[in-house]
């Protein structure tokens, strides 16, 4: 099948420090590739390139959708990215703590809707039935979530774990092709990791491609199907869980001798 | 809820110094304002010491009194900790919240501004009508500054844009007060996009600044360019605002001035408050909380941005369109940094992003002053305290946003 995401060559340099070098990434639709290694790697700054927050110094990323034309991401800004299909979320938590939950999620559903000004205070028909359905997917998407019962919360006093499942609800309301977790399972406890690893798998069912950072290798070696590893922005490894176990440069520079050597 | 009675703090030692010495601070802060009156034609000082006593007194009772609540609150606090109260509505809010309330109250208001008019004279009405025009101000800087959180010191310029728009139409071509408030309307938008352009990439202190610099300008331009705008002798003679050219009495005239206000503050409240329970609003505040997170979103930031100070803009514009119909005379001495930060003043008191908080704050900063004569003369300084204040009690203002709910109602 035809990659969804193919990434060429990525570099990316801050001033002297090149924190991405010359990666390759291909993802195709309904597949969970890990991104993993240690702190430092340039896993976020990665994940920064391709959403458009950083313009990367070199490489390309070509988007192509299933049964629609391909197109160049180089240099696009970051809403334009969203909007082509890839959402994210964010490492330390960014929610926007003094909107309600639900609210939350309906800023998610504001590149694939379209009222302006003059819909917001006339209110014709177009904009009150874009509304409702706004607030109906929201709902929707929260009860997957498991944080219907929140929907009028502040987002700010949900506990931590709720507040990554609704970074996660946020970004679907995008309607991704793609979706970028930076993370997502950090700071669970083990119930909530179960439930995390529940919805990334419904959401791959569902066809859609999955790129996961993630430190907790019990979830990466069940989800992926293709794990990629980098180590001071290089890729220095990739292939399925079983190859990456075996691998002696990853068990060397990430895994630890004790924990997955032979 | 109420507190065991032995929570109830006592002053310390420690509380008492803290209070006395914010007062002497306090006595030394105001010392030039407040105690040494320069008369400069007799050329002699009076020494007012009574004030010193008064403001060291004052400030130390108040600020005895705020030590004493954050212990209370210190003490009574574990329970609240659960639930981050920032943002939430405040218990007096509450009460109102329920509509067999909500109506009665509403309707009281409506009422007492609809008699206003009949029961006061015409120098109360026209205080009312000045109050009036700053709930508009207040509500368009709203925009700005409470939904997409980009600070603007220099809205005054937008008021000015309007306020000179109108004179000079009229004065060139002798176009009429409705005409002059549409194309005010427009044009503040166009110099809001203006100001939006070469700001986009500042955030915080940097856009403050610029936006300062920018408010300056424009009455600096006004000032000197006298072939444009008649310089600091300003424009005098602006018609007042008609209706279908009927000839009012000046009495009758402030009156219609009084209800045209009021539609227009009406018509203010109404629209802000549908821009915010819409898309639009929801990406001003999503900007607001998180500027990085919210293009991930997909959020254009600079489509949302222009369109918040174009919005912002329009208000003011118009509003100084209502001025100069008010005045009949407008110079640029009217559209100081000081007007700018009055109606800043109203959106921080106020509560940022909550429109009765921002309607509330306006009647109150402007009426106040007039009616407690001796505060009038120390204005700046009482709103600064007042700020101050506020700022320790209840930082999200005096009737903060009430969160919108989806779910209770169906
Ligand atoms: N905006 C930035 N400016 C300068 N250096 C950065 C920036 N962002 C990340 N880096 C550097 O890039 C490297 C990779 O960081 P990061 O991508 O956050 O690692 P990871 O997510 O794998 O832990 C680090 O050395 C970090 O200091
Ligand atoms: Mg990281």
């Amino acid at each position: 099948m035809q990659p969804l995401l193919t990434v060429n060559d990525l570099t990316m340099d801050f001033g002297g420090i090149r924190a991405v070098d010359r990666v390759d990434l291909r993802l195709r639709p309904g597949e969970i590739v890990a991104l993993i290694g240690p702190n430092g790697a340039g896993k976020t700054t990665l994940f920064n390139c391709l959403t458009g927050l950083h313009r990367p110094t070199g490489g390309d990323l070509v988007l192509a959708p299933p049964g629609r034309p391909q197109r160049n991401l180089n240099g696009l800004p970051p809403h334009r990215i969203t909007a082509a299909g890839l959402a994210r979320t964010f490492q330390n938590i960014r929610l926007f703590p003094h909107m309600t939950v639900l609210e939350n999620v309906m800023v998610g559903r504001h590149c694939r809707t379209t009222s302006k000004v003059f819909g917001a205070i006339f209110r014709p028909e177009a904009t009150v039935r874009e509304e409702r359905e706004t607030v109906g997917m929201s709902l929707a998407l929260l009860e997957r979530i498991g944080l219907a019962e929140q929907a009028d919360e502040w987002a700010a006093n949900l506990p931590y774990g709720a507040q990554r499942r609704l970074e996660i609800a946020r970004a679907l309301a995008t309607e991704p092709l793609l979706l970028l977790l930076d993370e997502p399972a950090a700071g669970m406890n083990p119930q909530e990791t179960q439930e995390l690893d529940a919805l990334i798998t419904s959401l791959r069912d569902d066809g859609l491609a999955i790129l996961l950072i993630e430190h907790d290798m019990k979830l990466v070696m069940r989800l992926s199907d293709h794990i990629v590893v980098m180590d001071y922005g290089r890729k220095i490894a990739e292939g399925t869980p079983e190859e990456i176990r075996r691998h002696p440069a990853v068990i060397r520079a990430y895994l630890g001798e004790e924990e997955y050597g032979a | 809820m109420t507190p065991a009675p032995e929570k109830t703090a006592m002053p310390t030692g420690k509380d008492i110094r803290q209070a006395l010495l914010t007062g002497f601070w306090f006595m030394f802060l105001t010392f030039p304002l407040l105690v040494i009156k320069v008369h400069p034609i007799e050329q002699t000082v009076t020494w007012r010491w009574a004030n010193m006593l008064w403001v060291g007194g004052l400030s130390a009772a108040v600020a005895l009194a705020c030590r004493l609540v954050a212990a209370h609150r210190a003490a009574g606090g574990e329970r609240r900790r659960q639930e981050p109260d920032r943002a939430i509505a405040a218990p007096s809010q509450a009460f109102f919240l329920t509509p067999s309330r909500l109506v009665p109250l509403l309707a009281a208001v409506g009422l007492f501004f609809l008699v206003f008019p009949l029961l006061f004279s015409t120098y109360q009405v026209n205080i009312m009508t000045t109050a009036l025009m700053y709930v508009v101000l207040g509500l368009g800087l709203n925009i700005v500054v409470g939904f997409a959180g980009l600070l603007d010191l220099g809205y005054v310029a937008f008021y000015a844009v309007g306020a000179y728009t109108y004179g000079l139409l009229h004065l060139h071509f002798g176009l009429g007060f409705w005409t002059a408030l549409p194309i005010g309307g427009l044009l503040g938008a166009l110099f809001g996009v203006l100001l939006g352009f070469p700001v986009l990439r500042l955030r915080g202190d940097y856009l403050a600044i610029v936006t300062l610099g920018f408010g300056e300008i424009i009455r600096l331009v006004l000032e000197n360019w006298g072939d444009f705008s008649q310089g600091p002798s300003g424009i005098a003679n602006i018609a007042r605002p008609g209706l279908f050219g009927i000839e009012m009495s000046l009495e009758t005239s402030l009156v219609y001035q009084y209800y045209l206000t009021i539609a227009m503050a009406l018509l203010t409240i109404f629209v802000v408050n549908r821009l915010r329970n819409s898309r639009i609003g929801r990406a001003w505040f999503a900007l607001r909380e998180d500027d990085i997170a919210c293009q991930a979103m997909g959020i254009n930031k600079t489509a949302i941005k222009l369109t918040a100070f174009a919005l912002g803009a329009t208000w003011a514009a118009m509003a100084g369109v209502l001025f100069a119909a008010k005045t009949t005379f407008i110079n640029p001495a009217s559209f100081t940094f000081l007007e700018s930060a009055i109606i800043l003043c109203i959106v921080v008191l106020g509560g940022m992003g909550s429109i009765v908080g921002v309607v509330a704050a306006a009647l109150i900063l402007m009426l106040l002053p007039e009616y407690l004569r001796a505060v009038a003369e120390y204005r700046m300084l009482v709103f600064g305290a007042v700020l101050v204040l506020m700022m320790i009690v209840q930082p999200q203002g005096l009737i903060p946003r009430v969160r919108r709910t989806y779910t209770g109602s169906h």
